[in-house]
């Protein structure tokens, strides 16, 4: 084992230890926050595999902005009398069930398809510059249109949560 | 035949290569699956549905890195965040309603569209 596999399987215990509890810890702010190492790890992995813009996006949009999205969705739809924020489950079984065939199938076609391939020449140079040229020239409308609906989803969601005013 | 497979993988492992990573976003695909289908509480299934797209990420990335150092991959992953954070706010703004409007968000109890 060489270092890079160390840190491989490092990333890969915080994600999926972190990533466990987001999926079966009854308490909603453990939940929230063990998103957090996940959203981290998964960072991780984005650098392992030399997209250090992607790792940086990732923590910036995920950590600085979804989590505390959904922080504050945790903390705005509980009552606060209620401190401990439990939450329940449902379907349990048919979820295990489905959960196990999702994986199987998976991680089977992953192991049986992919698990020769090797690792690729390492010529690892900083990705930012070249993802801006590609955004500027090949993927120019994608980014438009993107920019478009992050402007449409942040007026809609201003306009959805806003409380309406009674008219007297 | 099932010893040479076994002592394969046992080869395989302690190597990181592609399928590696491939098999870990399957874990979290599966734990975000497992999590939208059972949670109660709407924001824990918006949880799992930042797991799906995460792993979902990993795929694009790490096929951008092991198929030749390729960029498409790495830029199709941005866009995969920016429409993560769009559905977030939306999402979360819906749910918000939901929340003045029935006092709970509990998506099994959530089951008439007017009052």
């Amino acid at each position: 084992m060489e270092t890079f596999d160390l840190i491989f399987y490092l990333f890969a215990l915080i994600t999926i230890g972190s990533a466990a509890i987001v999926v079966f810890s009854k308490n909603m702010v453990y939940a929230a926050f063990s998103l957090l190492f996940t959203f981290f790890g998964v960072a991780g992995f984005y650098v392992l595999l030399a997209a250090d813009f992607v790792a940086v996006a990732q923590i910036l949009v995920y950590v600085g902005g979804i989590l505390t999205l959904l922080l504050f969705g945790v903390m705005l739809t509980n009552k606060v009398i209620s401190v401990d924020m439990k939450t329940g489950t449902i379907h349990t079984i048919p979820a295990v069930m489905l959960a196990a065939v999702v994986f199987g199938s998976l991680a089977g076609v992953f192991y049986a398809t992919w698990s020769t391939v090797t690792a690729p020449p390492a010529t690892l140079t900083s990705t930012a510059g070249r993802i801006g040229e590609l955004l500027m020239t090949a993927y120019a409308l994608p980014f438009e249109v993107a920019s478009v609906v992050l402007l449409v989803a942040m007026v809609g969601a201003a306009f959805i949560a806003r409380r309406t005013k009674k008219l007297s | 035949m099932n010893s040479s497979v076994l002592s394969n993988f046992l080869d395989w492992l302690p190597h990181v290569q592609l399928a590696h990573f491939l098999i870990v976003s399957a874990v979290l695909f599966t734990f975000g699956l497992f999590a939208m289908v059972t949670r109660r509480n709407a924001i824990l299934v918006l949880m799992g549905l930042e797991l799906v797209l995460n792993a979902a990420n990993i795929n694009l990335i790490a096929f951008a890195r092991y198929g030749g150092v390729n960029l498409d991959g790495q830029v199709a992953a941005i866009f995969v965040i920016i429409l993560a954070a769009a559905e977030a706010a939306v999402a979360l703004a819906i749910v918000l309603n939901i929340y003045h409007r029935f006092q709970t968000v509990n998506v099994d109890e959530i089951s008439s569209l007017k009052e």
